[in-house]
């Protein structure tokens, strides 16, 4: 809380991002949505569910539902044999897990400084991105992770 | 404020519901003081709290209903109607609470109707009450210390003004009214005042109140104030309403040391129960490994106190399936009265315990059962003293546990389900058409009352049959995995037999793998399982790309798991007809399919957590668990699947089609056969009843002696015996030999064939009878001409003194063969017994019919024993029977009914016919032994 009152004397407010890669593009998500990061093994795979479901596993005794992020953004699934990443994500009390490639640093952003979506992005993407930060050698885009994890609408849409 | 009124409110509402239950226990038994010093307190404790929130109506109310109380502890005579007035007001008190959860207010209105009524009963039962006990209740005061103090205590004034009054109470309205209206006189209704008082105050009472109360306690009872001095006696009422409740205090407290924790934290609790076994499970695991691995020691004890805990976290769960029940006895009494009906309600095994999820589930149902028992199951009082039963009615609600369920019963001894009514209604409504519906047995037309859309109350009366049907209640309890049968006697009763998992959060399972992925399926539902494969026995066939499988008579339909689920067969997976697969026999409701799946490893107690939000739209599943390895497997939703097979296509419909007639014929007189060959090629038969056991036997343990083959067999020598035409060495070299093993008390005989080919339940119809001894004749079985072998005619073969044994009735002293009459109409049965009752000593005479035995009878011929059949064409059984009860000649000859149902009602009807015995028609040792029996009797009383 007190994070978002901290005023950085030139560039407005900081938030905590963490950040993470999926196809080699760069994704931040809000720290504070963010409960843990963890290795994805054992999961078991939901007949019958939508393809952005990977399946289920169980994390310290809660089972999780992990989202194939590559699916929900419209990428070609991975292809490399690391074990793949996952970011833990509660809401309404249930857990999630981004299924991610990699994790990224931490990194404090002024949120003063965010842009819009650009108007040319792809709908998929304008769904769930939240805004875009321009870092000094790449593009951030931050995720709005209450949209990722509406798949109900996404279905809808298409 | 909110907090407190929040536990007011579920604090009284609880109260109510016990107030409820005990007035009901006190309308029965109005001599016990417990009951009624329990009801006293706690309306006095709800009246207290409603005076200290400022809930005028409630406290009026419970006031009145107090006095009314106060005057029946005095020994005012109980009556019917003063309860009913009381428990009037106890539902005007819920109603009211009720407004009061949703608007955080009380709701605008009057309840003078009920307080005058209330008044004046209490007036009247003051009169009643007679003088000695008038003269204290007008000084009132020292009438009851403690009660006085208490009742003057937390209302205030208002209470005290009452008391002088007395007895003229009425006045308490009005004096209420001007009380309430002096400090808020532009507030409508509810004072203001004691409210806002208590929100400024209440921080700071606690300790002041406590030390307020302690000063407060040699203080007598204010009395006699005029209501003028509202704040002062106001304050002091409520110190003195802290000191009631640390009196109260306690009282409670040996009874019931409870504490209130929300459901939300117990299920956390039984969360982190669930992960700590698991970890627990990860550990055990790991150590087995390492044997001597120091952690040993204390891994077992963290085992046994994980187990400890979470047996411990689940009972918090339970709770008495008396809590269901809690509102019952007031409903039954309210029935009673407007249906007047004496109903008598017993309720065993209250304490019996439930997870409290499946507790709220079956409350309603069950709530809906016992009222249905009272209005339709049981008769007026006045038809039932002319039915010759006890005048008043009887309901019997059960509850215990069995095998990891809960058996509930609700039984009535009222008029029973009148299937012909059920019947008419059916065709009425078109559930059923009257072809199905003559292929049923009464028991399962009486369960037409489960179907959707079916309700047999003639009228809608106010208690039943306002469209929540018994099929709602099979619904919900089906919901939970649990299922409801009934049994019903035209004129006897019903009884309803409810079984539910005693847990819906732990549930036993049956862990099994389709295309290489593994999932649950709940033991509930599960009937059996069918390991089916090519050969004979169990296999998979197809009607039209539908398959099917032959389970004993009926036709299952069969569902590929993998196929529901959209999963790719596994490589090993062969097709249908190759393939060794298992089938999961499952029911669920009315219907019954079978589930192929792979493989089925083991069952196993699994937590049921429920899917994700994400997942909760597949119907296939249920849920989701852990395994004791830490993977998650889905939870195979029973009732989904039923739900597609039901979905998928026309073939259902020919399947059930096929399954019902299957099902029809089942019901006329089939017989279990036990096809095989020897010597011949021709299939032979006998009836499997007959045979105790199948056994193969090492061809080198076979001795010959004395001419005969003998083999050792459970310690003693057997001998063995062939079909007439049947040429031993025809056995060639079979290492091993097939025998039918036939016992009789403890003579065995094995006859020895070639292959055991099938065991048939088919209706057996001898076509062409047979001269040959040792052969009944010839019938069509499996549509092959098939020979039935008369059993009895090698029993002397393999036993010299079979004929000469114990149950002979001349077993020594009785010289003369007794003259037995055998009435069958099937020449098969007269076949088969009489041969079995010749051997066993009896001059046999058969006949076909009962006509046939009545004319042997004409012709002056007498027996000393009847043995007769009860179906049969023309004149049964049961009117043969009757026929001979009063005759002169065979009026006394003990009669023995033979019949191959055992239903309890046939069996009444046959005693009260005049039959002395009853035996089933296999039963050929029962039948020696019961005649055996009648014989002694008959020795006895000549």
């Amino acid at each position: 809380m007190s994070k978002n009152h901290k005023r950085d004397a030139e560039s407005g407010p900081l938030e905590e991002f963490v950040t993470v890669i999926i196809a080699d593009q760069l994704f931040g998500l809000p720290i504070n949505r963010v409960s843990d990061v963890f290795m994805l093994t054992d999961m078991t795979v939901v007949p019958l569910s939508i393809p952005e479901i990977a399946g289920v596993l169980n994390l310290r005794g809660r089972i999780v539902t992990a989202i194939d992020m590559r699916q929900r953004l419209g990428l070609p699934p991975r292809d490399s044999d690391e074990t793949a990443m996952a970011v833990g994500i509660e809401m309404n009390r249930e857990n999630f897990g981004l299924v991610i490639d990699r994790i990224g640093d931490v990194l404090h952003l002024p949120i003063n400084d965010f842009d819009a979506n650009p108007v040319n992005l792809d709908p998929r993407w304008k769904s769930v991105a939240q805004s875009i930060f321009m870092l000094e050698s790449e593009l951030l885009v931050i995720l709005d992770v209450d949209r990722v994890l509406d798949l109900g609408d996404r279905e809808a849409a298409a | 404020m909110d907090d407190l009124l929040q536990e007011f409110l579920t604090e009284t509402v609880e109260s109510l519901d016990v107030v409820d239950v005990e007035l009901v226990k006190f309308e029965q038994d109005p001599n016990n003081a417990e009951i009624l010093a329990n009801i006293f307190r706690l309306v006095h404790t709800i009246k207290g709290t409603c005076g200290f929130l400022g809930l005028p109506r409630l406290g009026a109310l419970a006031h009145a209903a107090e006095t009314l109380m106060g005057k029946y502890r005095d020994g005012s005579p109980v009556t019917g109607d003063g309860v009913s007035l009381i428990l009037q007001t106890i539902d005007r008190l819920k109603e009211i609470l009720e407004v009061l959860e949703e608007a955080q207010s009380e709701p605008v209105g009057s309840d003078d109707d009920l307080i005058n009524l209330l008044d004046a009963m209490s007036l009247g039962e003051q009169a009643a009450a007679s003088v000695p006990e008038a003269v204290p209740a007008m000084e009132t005061p020292a009438d009851s210390n403690a009660v006085m103090g208490e009742m003057a205590g937390d209302d205030g004034p208002l209470n005290i003004v009452v008391r002088d009054l007395k007895p003229g109470e009425v006045t308490l309205e009005d004096l209420e009214r001007a009380f309430n209206e002096a400090p808020g006189p532009d507030d409508m209704g509810p004072p203001p005042l004691p409210d806002m008082d208590f929100s400024t105050d209440n921080e700071a009472v606690p300790q002041e109140a406590v030390a307020q109360a302690e000063m407060a306690e040699p203080v007598p009872v204010p009395s006699k104030e005029t209501p003028a001095v509202a704040p002062e006696a106001e304050r002091r009422a409520k110190d003195d309403r802290r000191q009631e409740e640390r009196r109260a205090e306690p009282k409670k407290a040996p009874v019931n040391q409870t504490i209130r924790v929300s459901v939300e934290t117990l299920e956390q609790l039984m969360t982190m129960v669930s992960e700590l076994v698991l970890t627990r499970n990860q550990l055990l695991e790991m150590v087995r490994k390492h044997d001597d691995s120091e952690f040993k020691g204390p891994l077992q004890r963290l085992s046994n106190v994980t187990a400890e805990l979470q047996e411990g976290v689940m009972k918090t769960r339970m709770q008495p399936i008396g809590n269901a029940w809690q509102k019952l006895p007031r409903i039954v009494r309210d029935l009673s009265l407007s249906l007047d009906k004496k109903i008598d309600l017993e309720m065993i095994g209250a304490e019996t315990e439930l997870d409290r999820q499946v507790l709220e589930v079956i409350k309603d149902p069950l709530t809906h059962m016992v009222r249905n028992s009272a209005d339709h199951g049981l008769e007026a009082n006045s038809d039932r003293a002319m039915l010759g039963k006890p005048e008043i009615g009887k309901i019997t609600l059960s509850a215990y546990h069995e095998g990891g369920q809960i058996i509930i019963k609700i039984v009535d001894d009222g008029r029973g389900l009148d299937a012909e009514k059920i019947r008419a209604k059916v065709l009425s409504s078109e559930l059923a058409t009257e072809d199905e519906l003559d292929r049923m047995s009464e028991g399962q037309i009486q369960k037409f009352i489960f179907h959707p859309g079916f309700s047999t109350a003639k009228e809608v009366t106010a208690v039943s049959g306002r469209g929540v049907g018994m099929d709602v209640v099979r619904t919900n309890i089906e919901l939970i995995g649990g299922t409801v049968d009934l049994i019903s006697v035209v004129g006897k009763g019903t009884t309803f037999i409810i079984k539910i998992p005693l847990t819906l959060a732990i549930v036993s399972a049956l862990i099994v793998e389709v295309s290489g992925q593994r999932f649950a399926v709940p033991q509930l539902s599960v009937v059996e399982l069918v390991r089916a494969h090519g050969e004979a026995g169990h296999r998979i066939e197809m009607i039209n790309d539908a398959p099917v499988l032959r389970l004993r008579n009926e036709l299952l339909p069969l569902i590929y798991l993998n196929k529901q689920l959209g999963l790719e067969p596994s490589p090993e997976y062969k097709d249908a007809k190759g393939g060794k697969e298992f089938v999961i026999i499952t029911q669920v409701g009315s219907q019954t399919f079978g589930i192929v799946v792979d493989f089925v490893f083991h069952t196993e107690e699994i937590v049921v957590k429920p899917m994700s939000n994400m997942l909760r739209d597949i119907s296939m599943f249920s849920g989701n668990t852990i395994l004791g390895d830490g993977s998650v497997i889905m939870i195979i939703d029973p009732n989904g699947i039923a739900q597609s097979v039901a979905a998928d296509s026309g073939v259902q419909a020919a399947v059930e089609r096929q399954a019902a007639v299957v099902q029809a014929s089942v019901r006329e007189d089939l017989t279990t056969l036990l096809v095989f060959s020897a010597g011949s090629d021709e299939p032979k038969a006998v009836p499997l009843s007959l045979v105790t056991r199948l056994e193969e036997i090492d061809n080198s343990k076979i001795e010959r002696i004395n001419g005969r083959d003998l083999v050792q067999y459970r310690g003693k020598l057997m001998p063995l015996v062939y079909l007439d035409d049947y040429d031993p060495a025809s056995r060639g070299d079979k290492p091993r030999q097939p025998v039918l093993v036939f016992t009789d008390d403890d003579h065995s005989m094995g006859l020895v064939v070639d292959k055991i080919i099938d065991i048939v339940e088919d209706r057996l119809v001898i076509e062409i009878q047979s001269d040959i001894p040792g052969v009944l004749g010839s019938a069509v079985i499996r549509e092959k001409a098939t020979e039935l072998i008369d059993v009895a005619h090698y029993l002397p073969k393999a036993f010299d003194d079979w004929l000469d044994r114990k149950d002979r009735p001349n077993g020594g002293n009785m010289q003369k063969n007794l003259n037995l009459l055998l009435v069958d109409d099937s020449s098969f049965f007269r076949n088969m017994l009489a041969p079995l009752l010749g051997s066993a000593g009896y001059h046999v005479t058969l006949a076909a019919s009962g006509e046939e035995a009545l004319s042997l009878k004409e012709r002056g011929i007498n027996f000393d024993l009847i043995v007769s059949d009860i179906e049969m064409p023309g004149m049964n059984g049961i009117e043969f029977a009757e026929k001979l009860k009063f005759d002169p000649d065979w009026g006394d000859t003990p009669i023995i009914a033979l019949s191959s149902h055992a239903e309890p009602d046939i069996i009444e009807k046959s005693k009260e016919a005049g039959f002395h015995e009853y035996v089933g028609k296999f039963d050929r040792e029962g039948l020696v032994e019961t005649l055996r029996e009648v014989r002694v009797g008959m020795e006895e009383a000549s």
